[in-house]
């Protein structure tokens, strides 16, 4: 069964339909990217898988579970996770605690046992702890433990969002335009680091504009425009279709 | 009985169409800045006072007009000195400084005028309940009260719908940034609104002044039940609010055959709660996106 | 934490034994204040009517513990209750004797109201941004001021007096007399410091990382699994809840309470608190209400008492919206540039809303 089925949904705001009847699916393991210019629903497509936004009409499902129109917070415990395209970092925040509260599922203390101590609490946190610096050191961004997150470089701060996203080792990872703003350099590294993390067993569904990393390491490619579906195949096979260079490639080239 | 019936009808009139005007300052200020002045009471009430202070050298219509001038100044100034160069504060931060310019306003008010209730004498006749509508009897000063009020909900509509400025205005509540590209003055345009709700609040404090009295905290309630009202027309249309404050206004007036009349203000709160529990986007801005 | 106890100590031991009194009772308010604070500094929810939950606390105590029931003694549950300890006789003022509630059962009485309350206004109110919530907090305060001071049998503008000393262990007690100062200081500032444990653990903890990742960025705390709205109605319940407390035990000291402990004005002074001290800074708000609740009841503001919390408010607000520290040099460019960060809204808005921004912000920058 894929992790991720999309199954004839749409959107619409107010006089503009967003996202008019797409379906798709993410197999395990897979790398997938979601394309298109700028106003094809993409972002709308990801907030509605994310639970963020409610489909008007038709279902989305994580391993078979519904998860349409349930709100983020339940989205996130069936194991999706997901980064923002404006950076959402939590301010006043180390980044260490950024990616501790990305395990926030994975603990269970609350008021009570915060409040008094107790030792469960302790415990829990110090796994918290270790395993958010695991993160950390996998992203390679360990020694900006202690930093304030808001005022790191742009770079790094995408890196910690990513750690953030990682550290409840979920099963879908999602990514809203992961290389925004970054050089190819630093495009290349994430590229190697998205492969990484698929390495480890999480599904990837992305949202990007940069080509050159989109063909590199996805495996396959859905092209909306005007919040329809117009392609969805390997990298290959969507980079050939005349329609789709026509519509969004033709402008750039790769 | 249905003397009574036209004694609550013609309170709630009176009292709704003030709500209203109090309610459509402040659908003026947030549609321009986004904030909501909870000083939009003390406009009011300094129109009030200043009128009675004026009121002993002066006729009253001058009385009036000076007092209504000099609270649109202090709407100026209190625009160009708290407002104008703060930049992209938060929603929390407005609230707190509106509130305390509220209680600044009406510290100063009590500083200056003492703890006394004032009045202003009846516009015309006097105080003998000289009208009778439906059997019940009451002061000319009803009529002056929601005449005035509906000349100033007539003229602000027509004000936005039709003069230069209006529109201005409407376009920089709309899209601040894009007006300013227009080349709309946009700093001056939003000085403008609270020099307009200043204005209304005052005259609307004035003209009521003879029938409920003035005094220096009379400013507190009136902002509740204006927001009341201004939160139940969707802080949008100026007939929203007028529909919403004769709303308020009859169910305070007849609420006082049902409870004590102590709980009279609670009346109000009542209604705000439940509005905002349950619908806090308001009954009437449905389908209108923003016309004022 | 050690350095607050110490400080006391000092204090105790300069001698003037009638500022005492005002230390314990700025005390208490401290307690329902840093509960504010945590309401409102980490769970970033603002809430006009706090002083609402002080008062019904302080309120449920000081009827239960001066209501008589000697008239109904006859009565089956009164008969019960009495026997199992609820209901205690005691003496009362001139001479008679009462029956009426326990203190220690009053007071668990009080708080459970208050929570209750605070779960009834909450789940409601806490599903409404900005200023929608403030009025609403504000509505709610204006209405548990009315009913304390328009019910006759809360007192009214009396409100309610004899209210008996709040036993703690065999000899101590919470009440006013003058023997009692030094004991009842200590008490106060021992329930302060238990107080500011109790927060000052829980921002460390889960919870409070959830917390501040609610106040930082709602939208990605609930992407993270948080549920938002759950987390700040649970905050809010336990501020009012604390405030609770806190009301309950200056009732006792004082013995006695008024429905100015429900004004509106008390509310905003605990706001303006709040906000000078800093508010996502405990200490910093610990600091604050202590000096400005002493300054308060000594009367050093006068009759300006409210026009000074109101200037306080205004200044701190217009100059320094993340507390007074901030106005040090190195931290106000950090606050500043904290604030111009804001990020813009995600394209495609639909399902969840960002806080209201001020039209004509300059929309925030990537961050370079």
């Amino acid at each position: 069964m894929p992790l991720v089925e999309v199954a004839g949904v749409s959107k619409r705001f107010g006089g503009v339909q967003a996202v008019n009847d797409v379906s798709f699916r993410v197999e395990r393991g897979m790398i997938k990217a979601v394309i298109g210019p700028n106003g094809a629903g993409k972002t709308t497509l990801f907030n509605m898988v994310s639970g963020f936004v409610a489909p008007d009409t038709g279902t989305i499902r994580l391993d078979g579970h519904p998860i349409h129109g349930q709100p983020p917070h339940r989205v996130a415990a069936r194991g999706v996770s997901r980064t923002f395209q404006n950076i959402r970092l939590f301010a006043q925040m180390s980044a260490l605690e950024n990616v501790m509260v990305g395990r926030h599922l994975r603990a269970r203390s609350g008021f009570l046992a915060g409040m008094l101590g107790l030792g469960r609490a302790r415990r829990e946190d110090r796994e918290v702890r270790t395993r958010a610096l695991e993160v950390m050191e996998f992203l390679g961004i360990a020694a900006l433990a202690d930093a304030d997150a808001t005022r790191l470089a742009y770079g790094q701060q995408r890196a910690v969002e990513l750690a953030r996203a990682l550290a409840s080792d979920p099963e879908l990872l999602l990514l809203d335009e992961p290389a925004a703003g970054l050089n190819m350099r630093e495009t290349r590294d994430l590229a190697r680091l998205i492969t990484r993390v698929r390495a480890r067993g999480i599904t990837v569904l992305l949202v990007e504009h940069d080509m050159s990393l989109v063909m590199d390491i996805c495996d396959e490619v859905l092209v909306l425009s005007y919040g329809e579906k117009i392609a969805d195949a390997e990298a290959r096979a969507v980079q050939q279709d005349p329609q789709v260079v026509r519509i969004y490639l033709g402008e750039e080239g790769c | 009985m249905s003397e009574l019936f036209f004694q609550y009808l013609m309170a709630g009139l009176t009292y709704g169409m003030i709500y209203a005007v109090v309610g459509i300052g402040f659908n003026i200020i947030y549609n321009a800045t986004g904030v909501i002045n909870f000083a939009q009471g003390e406009f009011a009430m300094l129109g009030g006072m200043i009128a009675v202070s004026l009121v002993g050298a002066v006729p009253l219509p001058v009385a009036i007009a000076g007092a209504v001038l000099a609270t649109m100044a202090i709407g100026a100034l209190i625009e160009i000195a708290f407002f104008r160069w703060l930049s992209g504060p938060s929603v929390l931060r407005m609230i707190v400084i509106t509130i305390g310019l509220s209680i600044l306003i009406r510290e100063a008010a009590l500083l200056v005028w003492g703890q006394q209730v004032r009045a202003l004498p009846y516009f015309t006749g006097d105080e003998v309940a000289s009208l009778s509508i439906g059997g019940a009897r009451m002061s000319p000063q009803v009529l002056w009260t929601v005449g005035t009020c509906g000349a100033m909900v007539v003229l602000v509509t027509g004000f936005f719908r039709w003069t230069t400025a209006g529109k201005q205005m409407r376009a920089c509540a709309s899209n601040r940034v894009a007006a300013s590209l227009c080349g709309l003055p946009t700093r001056n345009l939003v000085t403008l609104s609270f020099v307009l709700s200043a204005g209304m609040g005052a005259l609307a404090g004035c003209v009521v002044s003879p029938i409920t009295y003035t005094q220096y905290n009379v400013g507190t309630g009136l902002a509740i039940k204006g927001f009341t009202v201004a939160i139940l027309g969707g802080l949008g249309s100026s007939l929203a609010a007028v529909a919403a404050g004769l709303v308020l206004g009859q169910l305070e007036a007849f609420s006082v055959s049902l409870l004590p009349s102590a709980y009279k203000d609670s009346v109000s709160i009542a209604v705000l709660l439940a509005i905002l529990f349950v619908r806090p986007t308001g009954f009437f801005a449905a389908r209108v996106a923003y016309r004022p | 934490m050690a350095v607050a106890v110490a400080a006391q100590l000092l204090a105790v031991y300069s001698g003037k034994a009638f500022l005492l009194t005002q230390l314990t009772m700025s005390a208490y308010y401290t307690l329902a204040v840093i509960a504010l604070s945590l309401l409102m500094g980490h769970a970033g929810q603002i809430s006009l009517g706090h002083a609402g939950f002080f008062a019904v606390g302080g309120y449920t105590s000081a009827v239960l513990t001066t209501l008589d029931l000697s008239p109904r003694r006859n009565e089956e549950i009164v008969g019960v209750l009495a026997r199992v300890g609820v209901l205690v006789e005691r003496a009362e003022l001139y001479g008679g004797q009462v029956l009426v509630v326990h203190p220690w059962v009053a007071f668990l009485c009080a708080v459970a109201l208050s929570v209750t309350l605070a779960f009834a206004v909450g789940i409601p109110v806490m599903k409404l941004k900005g200023h929608y919530l403030a009025m609403a907090t504000l509505g709610v305060g204006t209405i548990i001021f009315s009913v304390a001071l328009g019910t006759t049998w809360l007192g009214a503008a009396d409100g309610i007096s004899g209210v008996p000393a709040f036993p703690l262990l065999r000899n101590l007690g919470v009440a006013g007399g003058a023997s009692e100062r030094v004991a009842n200081y200590y008490v106060a500032f021992g329930l302060l410091a238990l107080g500011m444990l109790l927060l000052l653990n829980l921002v460390q903890s889960r919870t409070g990382r959830a917390l501040r990742a609610i106040h930082g960025a709602e939208d990605a705390a609930s992407a993270m699994g948080i549920d938002v709205a759950s987390l700040k109605l649970r905050t809010f319940v336990l501020s009012a809840a604390l405030a609770a407390v806190a009301g309950v035990f200056l009732t006792h000291l004082n013995g006695g309470i008024g429905p100015s402990e429900a004004s509106i004005m008390k509310s905003v002074k605990y706001v303006a608190i709040v906000a000078v001290g800093g508010m996502g800074s405990l200490w910093g708000t610990l600091g604050t209400s202590l000096a400005l609740s002493f300054f308060s009841l000594r009367g050093w503001f006068g009759a300006f008492d409210d026009a000074v919390f109101g200037l306080i408010l205004v200044a701190v607000m217009l100059f320094a919206p993340d507390g007074v520290l901030t106005l040090l040099p190195a931290r106000a460019a950090a606050s500043r540039s904290r604030r111009t960060r804001a990020a813009p809204a995600p394209e495609g808005d639909g399902g969840y809303e960002l806080p209201v921004a001020l039209a004509g912000q300059r929309p925030g920058e990537e961050g370079r």
